[in-house]
């Protein structure tokens, strides 16, 4: 066991340590374990959301597209700092529309708004699938890590296994209050690496930030903006705008604002939060030094660009830092999202069909389901082959589908029902799987139009067919109800 | 509460809208390239632009939430 491993191993023992800590003199009922009993400051709510939001895929998966297709990884940058714009807006509501009913997850609150415990099935499920994905991330990018970090002697596969391991102990013990805590080392940690190895890797090989930049511009003179193709102008725009719609319909995200104390908290972290979103920067920094330091990598191994110009230039201890920095930015966002899979799949779907179980024995399920939901997730890991920042992109254009019916769903004069809530969903989910099937671009739907809206996202061609069927089977359905 | 709507779509023209004219590399701004700079620009005013919509809000004065 060589040093990095030794230091990586800590940082995972201090995770488990403060998880387990910090669950201490509480009483861990499904309310304390999922939303921290609605009693978190405005600086928790930061962290955990902030914990979420800079995954694994932050660390590596933007390094890997500022490696491998330069300007356009700062869309990562883009949608998140504009998400926190319509933050200001729409987390006040959500919240206090929680609190009034005591939800505790997402598809409660489609439950609770529709009146429907079926359409929160099948809130649940899309909420289920599309989480998956991104826990896929949290441990491909772990099992990155620690197979790297250990100089070839631990297997990807290996690694990934022990990661999962980790992530479910870690998940059964501790519940949000430990993520909470372990999200205030994560970011600290992450923030330091990140800013480190952002300024430092440029100075060391270039002697500066704009001799990198120009070495790279005299190289390849397309790559530090956005290609008149592909990753174009318009396909930034577009995409920006449909996370932008997306960002906090992910089932996590959305759960993790009812932890808040008070509304204001929101409005008060969405000043800050962007300039957070800097960080990302560094990334972009590191991702870009790694271009002619480290070439050659291609398809998936982009995602190694970081960790491969770290290995080129540091000791082990230092690998190790940083490895045990990316095992802490996979574990809270994977915790994170594990708990939210396992209690939608508790609380939203088996106790709509098992209605007679008691509080205590879907507390009890949701705990129970941790292990399967981190096996489900293990398997895909080692049978699929994709960039981070692919599978995330995937994920999204799922979740994106339940933004039609939320939003109308807070409009006081929503004439949008239940049946067209689901079948709109329904149908945004078919669009999205027939666009990815047959890679319809709009351009092959509309042939009148321009090249250049070739490149327009397609997920906002599914989000368009969402909103027409929601509107046509709620008018429909309308008389037939009163 | 007008002004608290335009305050919200500036950051989205700012940073999405003038995009097609500044999508260009040089000339280099802060030592970064040009389209770089520009997206860390409207970073920094989004939040500059919440910070002012937080203190022109009055729901932020009001103690109506706890």
């Amino acid at each position: 066991m060589n040093s990095a491993l030794i230091i990586i191993l800590g940082f995972l023992l201090l995770a488990v340590f403060l998880g387990i800590r910090s669950t201490k003199g509480k009483q861990m009922d499904l309310e304390q374990w999922t939303v921290g009993g609605r009693g978190f400051s405005a600086i928790f709510v930061f962290l955990l959301m902030a914990g979420e939001i800079y995954t694994t895929f932050s660390f590596l998966g933007g390094s890997g597209w500022a490696y491998g297709k330069g300007a356009p990884a700062l869309y990562v940058l883009m949608y998140i700092c504009l998400s926190y714009v319509v933050s200001y807006w729409l987390l006040p509501v959500i919240w206090r529309y929680a609190k009034e009913h005591k939800l505790v997850s997402q598809s409660d609150f489609f439950v609770k708004k529709y009146n429907s415990p079926y359409l929160g099935v099948l809130v649940a499920l899309v909420g289920v699938i599309g989480m998956i994905p991104v826990i896929v991330v949290q441990l491909k990018g772990l099992g990155i890590i620690v197979s790297q970090a250990s100089y070839g002697a631990i297997s990807m596969e290996t690694a990934v296994w022990i990661g999962a391991i980790s992530l479910t102990v870690y998940v059964m013990l501790s519940g949000v209050h430990g993520s909470a805590w372990t999200a205030l080392i994560k970011d600290i940690v992450m923030v330091v690496v990140i800013c480190f190895l952002g300024i430092y890797l440029p100075l060391h090989y270039f002697g500066g930030f704009q001799p990198m930049f120009e070495a790279i511009h005299t190289a390849n003179p397309d790559f530090l903006r956005f290609p008149d193709e592909g990753n174009s102008v318009t396909w930034v725009i577009s995409t920006v705008l449909l996370l932008v719609l997306g960002f906090y319909m992910w089932p996590q995200v959305f759960s993790s604002t009812y932890t808040a104390k008070n509304a204001r908290v929101f409005r008060k972290n969405a000043i800050i939060s962007p300039l957070y979103t800097l960080m990302l920067l560094f990334v972009f920094l590191v991702g870009t030094a790694a271009i002619l330091t480290v070439p050659g990598l291609e398809g998936e191994d982009v995602d190694l660009a970081l960790i491969r110009i770290s290995m080129e230039t540091f000791d082990p201890w230092v690998i190790g830092i940083i490895g045990g920095a990316g095992l802490l930015t996979a574990l809270v966002p994977g915790s994170l999202l594990i708990m939210s899979t396992a209690t939608l799949l508790a609380k939203n779907i088996y106790h709509v069909f098992a209605p007679q179980s008691s509080e205590q024995t879907i507390g009890k399920l949701a705990r129970l389901l941790v292990p399967v939901v981190s096996l489900v997730a293990v398997l895909f890991t080692l049978h699929g082959g994709a960039t981070l920042s692919n599978i995330i992109l995937m994920g999204y254009s799922l979740m994106t589908q339940l933004a039609p019916s939320l939003f109308f769903s807070l409009w006081k004069g929503n004439f949008v029902n239940k049946y067209g809530a689901g079948a709109g969903i329904l149908a945004g989910l078919a669009a999205v799987a027939y666009i990815t099937i047959t890679k319809t671009t709009l351009v092959d739907l509309f042939p009148f139009l321009p090249a250049a809206w070739n490149d327009v996202n397609t997920g906002i061609i599914a989000l368009v067919v969402n909103v027409v069927v929601m509107i046509v089977v709620s008018l429909v359905t309308k008389s037939k109800n009163r | 509460m007008k002004r608290l709507y335009f305050l919200t779509v500036l950051p989205f023209i700012g940073m999405l809208g003038f995009l097609p004219l500044v999508n260009r590399v040089e000339p280099f701004v802060l030592s970064m390239p040009f389209v770089m700079f520009w997206i860390v620009l409207w970073t920094v005013l989004t939040s500059i632009i919440l910070a002012v919509m937080y203190k022109l809000d009055p729901r932020n004065k009001e103690d109506e939430e706890q």
